[in-house]
């Protein structure tokens, strides 16, 4: 008997049975999806974070100062040494504090920063309309400001805020640009800020000395290779001290998160692999019971010629065909799954091709698997034995 | 070895054919010194109250179990030296089962249950189509094929189960107690088709225990706690 057969007698005993034929598949079905869904959930929230992260660019080091003794900061013109560092493409130190703005009737409170020019491209934060800071302006101590779209619309509502001035406790500060809409990152909103000249901020913040820093590298490659030679010149600064500074590194950050997140992906994955071996399980105890309930249907194939081979082709394949049309169904539940909680949480889920081709897979393989030991138990039976059984 | 030498030899040649159980330690004999000859063409009905070994008989005739002592030819092939694939291969070819229950598949409908033995033969779709389509038309079945066996009348279910018996073309037709699940008038035309099968040149063995049946053969064995204690008229 060839497969062609063998197939259509297991098909046809699948659709002869089918309330049966669909609740043993039901295993499969659930235990395929979940691996979709749950791998698409760890995979999405990973790449959502990746995302984050890369908003604060990779080839970027942020250098916080808490400095040695009575030496809480860097001057800027130190600041400015580290542009001399090999493998350093940019410096922008920044100046932060908070002030009450007000400006007609509206009266709130906004952070504050303090930037030089190189900010623009260190932070790839322009402004949409407007000029940005320039030299001048820190030479100078000019009191010009850039605000954030969410000021702006605080402020302005829809109007053009360049050229209007804003009250800064106290002080009139001359609008010159809106930064562009960023959205937020993972260090919080960047649309709700005004960044004036760090000259500026110094005074007006009353903050002498920066304590902030971000160092652009020349490529993301380069950045392990800088930050190390930043710490050497930070540690030549502070004599070596303990805790005078952290440098914050978005692209180590990100490779720990991500072989966290790895590993609730691979958790998930595993513990809906789990419920799919269990599926496997449930489909070896159905064919079981099914070989012992067609004891004389097997003896009547028997009887008739069919030879071990043929029977035990056909109970693998019936096996096989309940796994695999449960592995397409589930297959088909965990695109919905995660399609649906994509629409109703604020989860992000990606489906892998990978995932649905491994689960799938591994489906057959547990229909092959267990169908083994049934399908061996229906060839082995003597045809005298299995006729005389009602 | 021509056609006509073939069909001389017997079909079927049992010598000293025993056989038995091992119940609790011991041997419990079933068959005993059994030898016998049976030629293409006959109608033979073997016969024995129920106990006396006739179906144990039926089952080492039929190739579904193999004795213990003595040898035993089906159509020249030595019975005993055969693998279970090789028995399998035998019975698809060279026997046609009628059962005493039909054992029809109760989800095949009566063309398919008719098939199923060409299939595991390997035969070509057409020519099964045509085989299983012409086996139940011999027995006045045509315009049942595609029926399942729930919606057919016992003597209708013993009809499908002699079309698959014939549908083969095998050389031998065992039938174990045919009519015991019939009325006598079904049962009656169970025998008649039985009848017009053997003079169509199938060889027939019969088992059963109803003498009215037996002595529609043409030749009767009787069977009597394992050994056979009469054998009378010519099959031919």
């Amino acid at each position: 008997m060839n497969i062609y057969q063998s197939m259509k007698m297991a098909l046809k005993s699948i659709v002869g049975n089918k309330v049966r034929s669909f609740l043993t598949m039901l295993g499969i079905i659930i235990g395929v999806s979940s691996v979709i869904t749950l791998v698409s959930v760890g995979q999405g929230t990973t790449s959502s974070i990746t995302e984050q992260l890369q908003g604060l660019g990779t080839d970027l080091l942020t250098v916080n100062i808490m400095g040695r003794g009575a030496t809480t900061s860097l001057s800027y013109d130190e600041v400015m040494e580290i542009n001399d560092l090999p493998g350093v493409k940019a410096v922008s130190p920044v100046i932060s504090g908070n002030a009450t703005v007000k400006q007609g009737t509206v009266n709130d409170s906004y952070s504050i920063e303090g930037i030089t020019p190189a900010y623009e491209d260190v932070k790839d934060f322009h402004v949409q309309s407007g000029r940005y800071l320039l030299d001048i302006d820190n030479e100078y101590r000019m009191k010009v400001a850039l605000i954030g779209s969410e000021v702006a619309a605080d402020f302005f509502g829809s109007s053009n805020p360049v050229g209007e001035t804003l009250q800064m406790n106290g002080v009139s500060f001359k609008i010159v640009g809106l930064l562009e809409t960023l959205g937020t990152s993972a260090t919080g909103s960047n649309d709700d800020k005004i960044l004036i000249p760090i000259s500026t901020a110094e005074r007006f913040l009353q903050s002498r000395g920066i304590r902030s820093i971000t160092v652009q590298a020349d490529t993301t490659d380069l950045v392990k290779s800088t930050q190390e030679r930043l710490e050497a010149w930070l540690d030549g600064k502070f004599l070596s001290a303990d805790n005078s500074y952290t440098i914050f590194n978005a692209q180590e950050m990100m490779d720990t998160l991500n072989s966290t997140t790895q590993m609730l992906s691979l958790a998930l994955g595993g513990i809906a692999g789990i419920s799919l071996l269990v599926g496997g399980i449930g489909i070896m105890n159905i064919m079981l019971v099914s070989v012992s309930e067609r004891t004389r249907e097997i003896g009547v194939r028997k009887a008739i010629g069919a030879k071990k081979r043929d029977i035990l082709l056909q109970f693998i394949i019936e096996s096989t065909t309940l796994s695999g049309f449960g592995g397409i169904l589930g297959i088909a539940l965990g695109y919905g799954a995660s399609a649906l909680i994509a629409n109703v949480s604020t989860l992000n889920t990606e489906v892998s091709m990978s995932i649905v081709v491994i689960s799938f897979s591994f489906s057959l393989f547990i229909g092959i698997a267990f169908g083994v030991i049934p399908a061996n138990q229906a060839a082995k039976l003597r045809p005298i034995y299995a006729l005389r059984t009602d | 070895m021509t056609i006509t030498a073939r069909l001389q030899q017997p079909l079927i040649q049992v010598e000293n054919l025993g056989h038995g159980y091992w119940m609790a330690g011991e041997m419990v004999p079933v068959l005993r010194n059994i030898s016998l000859n049976i030629y293409h063409g006959e109608f033979v009905a073997i016969i024995g109250p129920s106990g006396s070994g006739k179906t144990t008989l039926m089952n080492m005739l039929g190739c579904l179990d193999i004795a213990n002592e003595g040898s035993y030819r089906l159509d020249g092939l030595d019975i005993r030296k055969l693998s279970d694939n090789k028995l399998a291969q035998i019975r698809n070819e060279k026997i046609g089962f009628i059962f005493q229950q039909y054992n029809l598949l109760p989800k095949l409908s009566a063309f398919e249950n008719v098939e199923l033995p060409l299939i595991y033969r390997n035969m070509a779709h057409k020519e099964r189509k045509r085989a299983a389509e012409n086996s139940l038309r011999m027995v006045g079945l045509a315009d049942r094929m595609h029926n399942r066996p729930s919606a057919l009348s016992g003597g209708q279910q013993q009809r499908v189960a002699i079309a698959r018996a014939i549908a083969g073309d095998p050389p031998m037709l065992l039938a174990d107690e045919p009519t015991g699940a019939l009325d006598s008038k079904t049962g009656a035309e169970v025998m008649i088709k039985m009848q017009e099968l053997n003079q169509l040149g199938h060889t027939i063995i019969i088992i059963t225990h109803d003498l009215t049946i037996a002595e529609q053969a043409k030749r009767i064995i009787r069977i009597m706690d394992g050994e056979i204690v009469e054998d009378r008229g010519s099959g031919i």
